[in-house]
């Protein structure tokens, strides 16, 4: 805007705001309305929703879920759906900052005199994809299953390991579906596809003494499982047991 | 003592007080009472002198076209003050140390008196805040309300939007059962990947390398203290900008000058 605008602007709304009402009982009776509207629907939803709360916090086990407030969905959905591990930062920092930075400076880069929506087609398009992508991946958010269980059998080479083994196996699989990995890792058909990698031929990535590290000693935003190996190191061990066994290989 | 002159309030006419007749009393106690209550205002005004900033507050002008959209600023604040009172009332009972938090949780939701609503309130409040701030913000934005001269208090708004996410992530932490536990554990994680100063953020926020017994009362005086501090501030600085700039017609609006010197008489 020019100084011409800006005198323009000035003079034009100084003209509207006398032609106003007082702010005195008139927008303060509408402020008041609003109001009751508000406390009462908080009131409301108290009444009818209440405040649930779950089983204590256990830094050892395990049936967590680890799900944000619903209003954070569209960031955790956004770290779903950027899988590459080397553009997860991307996912939950960049685009976010980057968001937040754009915010912060509309008013320096958006500049124009024109103030109604329909002659602001840029600015009203990029606000409406905005309103609807955010909508759309609450929505994913939103839908996607809170996953902890595994539907995977033992496949030929554990049972060939003996009994023992497809105990631990078993028990493995159970530790795993109760400790939330399937929120970032998938296995087989369970969990989620991201951020982390598929879990399905993890084994014949790393050797298990590889895999206890990294469940000890993790890369963020994976949290450590290193209380878990000191508070019950035979469920830890069952973990990495049953991680270990998973080759990839196809059971016929 | 100089009384003190109240600007008549310019309320419809309905609401005007009716002019005294003559042959009504002066001096009933309800008179006195008025004289006594004027006479303490008066006092007070004079040593403090906030009539002239309530008037500036009060007496200002909205502009012609202002509709029901321009009350979702207000009703962000009052989603605000809902969650201050009810965050007190909490926090009376409230113990923020990892052995003892999530019993005094339990112990507000199934005995304290009115317990259960007062959190639920505090709960749901925090969403109706949320989406309330959002809408403002799209109001705002489609009415091309961040132009000049109203730029910096664009910047204000998004710091308290900015704020008021802070707010919700440090406080689902605080009922300290399995889904706020793990849902902050890796929430402080990803806070750990970002760019240069993610690492040291997510160091303060845990209070060390680690999740400790010292991270719940972090969050608890962040959630309690800093927060609603910056977010008071701020909303003052916000609703001063409002009143000095006054609040923005809608866009369509346009300045009809006098409607007698359009009227061409031929």
């Amino acid at each position: 805007m020019n100084h011409r605008q800006k005198e323009e602007y000035l003079r034009e709304y100084s003209v509207l705001k006398n032609q106003g009402k007082p702010f005195w009982p008139y927008a303060v009776a509408k402020d008041g309305a609003m109001a009751i509207v508000v406390v009462g629907s908080i009131i409301l939803m108290s009444l009818v929703l209440g405040a649930e709360l779950g089983p204590k916090a256990d830094g050892t086990t395990t049936t967590y879920v680890p799900r944000p407030e619903w209003y954070f969905f569209f960031l955790f959905e956004l770290l779903r759906i950027i899988k590459p591990p080397e553009l997860v930062p991307l996912a939950t920092i960049g685009i976010p900052t980057i968001c937040m930075i754009l915010l912060f400076l509309l008013p320096f880069y958006d500049r124009g005199p024109e103030r109604r929506p329909e002659r602001r087609p840029i600015a009203t398009t990029a606000g409406i994809f905005t309103i609807v992508a955010m909508g759309y991946l609450t929505y994913l958010g939103a839908a996607a299953g809170s996953p902890n269980e595994v539907e995977l059998e033992a496949s030929a080479s554990v049972r060939a390991q003996g009994p023992a083994m497809v105990e631990q196996f078993e028990a493995g699989k159970q530790v795993l579906a109760q400790s939330g990995c399937l929120a970032c890792h998938k296995i087989g058909e369970n969990g989620n596809d991201g951020p982390g990698p598929h879990l399905d031929d993890i084994a014949s990535r790393l050797p298990r003494d590889a895999i206890a590290r990294t469940l000890v000693n993790p890369t963020a935003p994976m949290p450590s499982y290193a209380q878990l190996q000191e508070q019950d190191p035979e469920r830890f061990n069952n973990l990495v047991a049953f991680l270990s066994q998973l080759k990839g290989e196809e059971e016929e | 003592m100089p009384k003190l002159k109240l600007p008549a309030a310019p309320v419809p006419p309905a609401l005007k007080p009716k002019p005294r007749r003559p042959d009504e009393h002066q001096h009933t106690a309800v008179d006195h009472a008025k004289e006594a209550g004027i006479g303490a205002i008066g006092w007070v005004d004079e040593r403090m002198g906030a009539s002239g900033f309530g008037r500036w507050l009060m007496f200002r002008k909205v502009p012609k076209g202002t509709n029901w959209f321009y009350t979702l600023g207000s009703a962000t604040m009052f989603a605000f003050l809902n969650q201050a009172i009810t965050g007190v009332f909490l926090a009376m009972y409230y113990d923020p140390n990892a052995i003892n938090a999530y019993e005094s949780v339990r112990y507000i939701s199934n005995e304290a008196f009115l317990g259960e609503f007062v959190r639920g309130m505090h709960k749901w409040g925090s969403s109706v805040m949320v989406i309330l701030i959002f809408l403002h913000m799209a109001r705002t934005f489609f009415f091309g309300a961040y132009k000049y001269p109203r730029e910096l208090n664009w910047v204000i708004g998004v710091a308290l939007l900015i704020l008021t996410m802070a707010m919700s992530f440090t406080g689902y932490l605080l009922p300290f059962d399995q889904r706020s536990y793990w849902a902050t554990v890796v929430g402080v994680n990803i806070n750990g990947t970002g760019p240069l100063v993610g690492p040291y953020l997510s160091d303060f926020l845990r209070g060390g390398p680690d999740f400790t017994a010292v991270t719940l009362s972090r969050f608890y005086a962040i959630h309690m203290m800093l927060i609603p501090g910056a977010i008071a501030a701020l909303i003052g600085a916000h609703l001063y900008l409002v009143t000095k700039h006054g609040t923005t017609a809608p866009p369509w609006m346009k300045a009809e000058t006098d409607p007698d010197l359009r009227t061409e008489k031929e």
